[in-house]
């Protein structure tokens, strides 16, 4: 006779309370796995996505994503003219917030190399790459637009042609794709008023100079387009992803391009690393180490809730006892029992994680390995806190049945 | 030569004292008690609350060790003052069947189960614990309430299923505290001639810790307790003729 099922079944209505109690507990510490797993991989999601052997940044940065840095555009044709590599694109990123809807609208903005990249490999759920190198987006989900939805930012109104799944940075704002030019523009867009002052004071500036008297153009130039001014940096980006020919060893690019004066050159782990190690580390650290302080809370509960399972047991425990109960038929049902709601909780958290998690704002990964894990972790913590239970019990007195 | 242990007594207690506390606390529970009871007899223990009944009763059911004394259950001693002689537990189970005040029966298995449990911790396979387990409540009339749990009986079918349990491995000792104190008078006297069937059939030895006057008849040797200290009751001892009588 298993007494631990007989009295699960005369007990129902609070094991089943008392199942859900800890499947919520164990649901909120596979979360948190889940919230923690979720943060490595946004991080590191681009930089996956975009499949770069090379990262080439500003001198001494360990840019884009942990600090700025500024690359002129042209860098690119002169990467490319490297031996070994297969091709290579700007990578212009940044992250905007704008009013929407009457809502804010936070997206991470990356530039697509306008015309040898379109955005072909993204994972687009609806619509298309893009079509045409100016006023047209594609927008991941999570930013909550809509394929067709047209988006002013700054002085160009842009039309939503492709939405992804999955395509968020490491903040959780879902990544939007441009032309690189478009990127830039929408990057270093001036108010109107603002590019009136900023040429004005530069016919200010030519105005105090004496090459000026002799060369009157030269203030109308000054008055122009910034791009019409030969002496003014086009905008800048971010860096140059490189991709190697297939059989070369992109460590051989690496070491010719770092040894340039102007540039540093990150390996594709290299970048990963300084992602995991910058930007999300204290994150990580945080809902790591309240990932395991939720553990240790829940196995204290859990032993607490096994603990009083058997206190109100005890004069049933003494009764089996003075009856000639041998202690492995009462240590079997208290772990017995342990055990199965252990197991019943573990369900219960997956079961409702399944359902809850997707709603979460950023991303929560369960993985197989996670899951074994903490699956062992549940059956360790049962059959620690029913431990507790059960040297309750085996000090019971028989004599304790006739109280 | 051998001996013929049918005719070994069933309990033999001798000289057991108990002493809770040391010094100014020292109380002495029961003290010098000795007792026989012999197969198929039927044991009354009269006393005032307090006066060590139970006491008495918890040491020879291998519950409560004495600190003096010896005992014996079917000629094999079990207890040498506070010292087991033998495994108590595995002891309890197969020679000793207990009937409380309160029925204690376990709350979580319905009323065959309780039952059948014991017969399962003795050894039996489920299915022969079962067909044994609804025998015996038959044989006690509460076998059209097997499948209910304690709490849905009354205090008398309580006690019935409570002593079939107690009689369900065929122990040669039954001690019974108080029994009939949750039963009218009809299933009180129902209970108490239940007793002298099983230990007339059984030929074990019944002892039973009562204070209901209107049974003292079915028993065949009525003991009293006063401070610890044990007695035959004088009072009482037409009873026990007219019980060795019948």
């Amino acid at each position: 006779m298993n007494l631990a099922v007989k009295d699960i079944r005369h007990n129902l209505g609070r094991f089943a309370l008392t199942a859900v109690g800890i499947g919520m507990l164990l649901m909120v510490v596979m979360g948190m796995g889940g919230i923690y797993r979720g943060i490595i991989e946004d991080a590191t999601l681009l930089i996956d996505k975009l499949d770069a052997d090379l990262w080439v940044v500003q001198r001494s940065t360990r840019g884009p994503f942990a600090e700025v840095s500024r690359l002129p555009p042209n860098l690119v044709d002169r990467v490319a003219s490297v031996s070994g590599v297969a091709d290579t694109r700007k990578f212009v990123f940044h992250t905007i917030q704008r009013e929407h809807r009457g809502k804010p609208l936070r997206m991470a903005i990356l530039g697509l190399d306008w015309p040898t990249d379109r955005g072909e490999w993204l994972p687009l759920m609806a619509g298309q790459p893009l079509a045409q190198n100016h006023y047209e987006m594609i927008a991941d989900r999570a930013l909550g637009l809509e394929l067709g939805e047209q988006i002013p930012l700054g002085k160009d109104t842009f039309t939503v042609v492709g939405l992804t799944t999955g395509m968020i940075d490491s903040g959780g704002n879902g990544l939007a794709f441009f032309t690189a030019l478009d990127a830039q523009t929408v990057q270093f867009d001036l108010p109107g008023a603002a590019m009136r002052l900023e040429r004005a004071a530069r016919r200010g500036r030519a105005d105090r100079i004496d090459l000026s008297s002799s060369q009157p153009g030269l203030l109308d130039r000054a008055e122009g387009l910034s791009a019409a001014i030969p002496a003014l940096a086009p905008p800048a980006v971010s860096a140059i992803l490189v991709r190697v020919l297939q059989g070369v060893d992109p460590q051989a690019v690496a070491s010719t391009i770092s040894g340039w004066a102007d540039v540093s050159v990150h390996t594709r782990e290299d970048e990963r690393q300084l992602m995991l190690s910058g930007p999300v580390e204290k994150a990580k650290l945080q809902i790591g180490l309240f990932r395991i302080l939720l553990t240790i809370i829940s196995a204290i509960i859990m032993a607490l809730i096994f603990y009083t399972l058997t206190l109100d047991k005890l004069h049933d425990i003494a009764l089996l006892k003075l009856i000639g109960a041998p202690n492995h038929v009462i240590l079997g049902m208290i772990l017995q029992q342990a055990l199965l709601l252990g197991a019943l909780g573990y369900g219960i958290a997956y079961l409702i994680g399944q359902w809850i998690f997707p709603r979460f704002p950023r991303r929560v990964i369960l993985t197989q390995d996670d899951l074994i894990r903490l699956a062992v972790i549940v059956l360790v913590i049962s059959i620690l806190s029913s431990v507790l239970g059960i040297w309750k019990a085996m000090r019971v007195d028989p004599n304790e049945a006739l109280s | 030569m051998t001996t013929d242990i049918t005719v070994l007594p069933a309990i033999e207690a001798r000289g057991l004292t108990k002493i809770y506390g040391s010094g100014n606390t020292e109380v002495v529970a029961m003290r010098d008690v000795t007792l026989t009871v012999n197969r198929g007899e039927v044991v009354a223990l009269l006393g005032p609350s307090g006066s060590g009944k139970s006491t008495v009763l918890t040491a020879i059911g291998l519950i409560n060790p004495p600190t003096a004394g010896q005992i014996a259950i079917g000629g094999q001693p079990v207890m040498d003052g506070p010292r087991a002689l033998v495994d108590l537990r595995t002891f309890r189970r197969k020679h000793i069947g207990f009937i409380f005040q309160k029925s204690n029966l376990i709350p979580f298995l319905d009323v065959r189960e309780n039952v059948q449990i014991a017969l399962e911790l003795n050894g039996q396979t489920p299915r022969a614990a079962r067909k044994r387990a609804l025998e015996l409540l038959d044989y006690l009339g509460v076998a059209d309430r097997a499948d209910h749990y304690p709490a849905m009986l009354s205090g008398g079918q309580q006690q019935r299923v409570a002593v079939a349990r107690a009689l369900a491995n065929q122990p040669q000792v039954i001690l019974a505290d108080e029994p009939t104190a949750a039963l009218d008078s009809h299933r009180g006297r129902q209970v108490m001639e239940l007793f002298r069937k099983v230990a007339h059939e059984q030929k074990g030895g019944v002892i039973v810790v009562t204070h209901d006057q209107r049974s003292l008849d079915v028993f065949d040797t009525i003991y009293e307790m006063q401070d610890g200290i044990i007695r035959l009751s004088a009072e009482h001892a037409h009873h026990a003729t007219s019980a060795d009588a019948r």
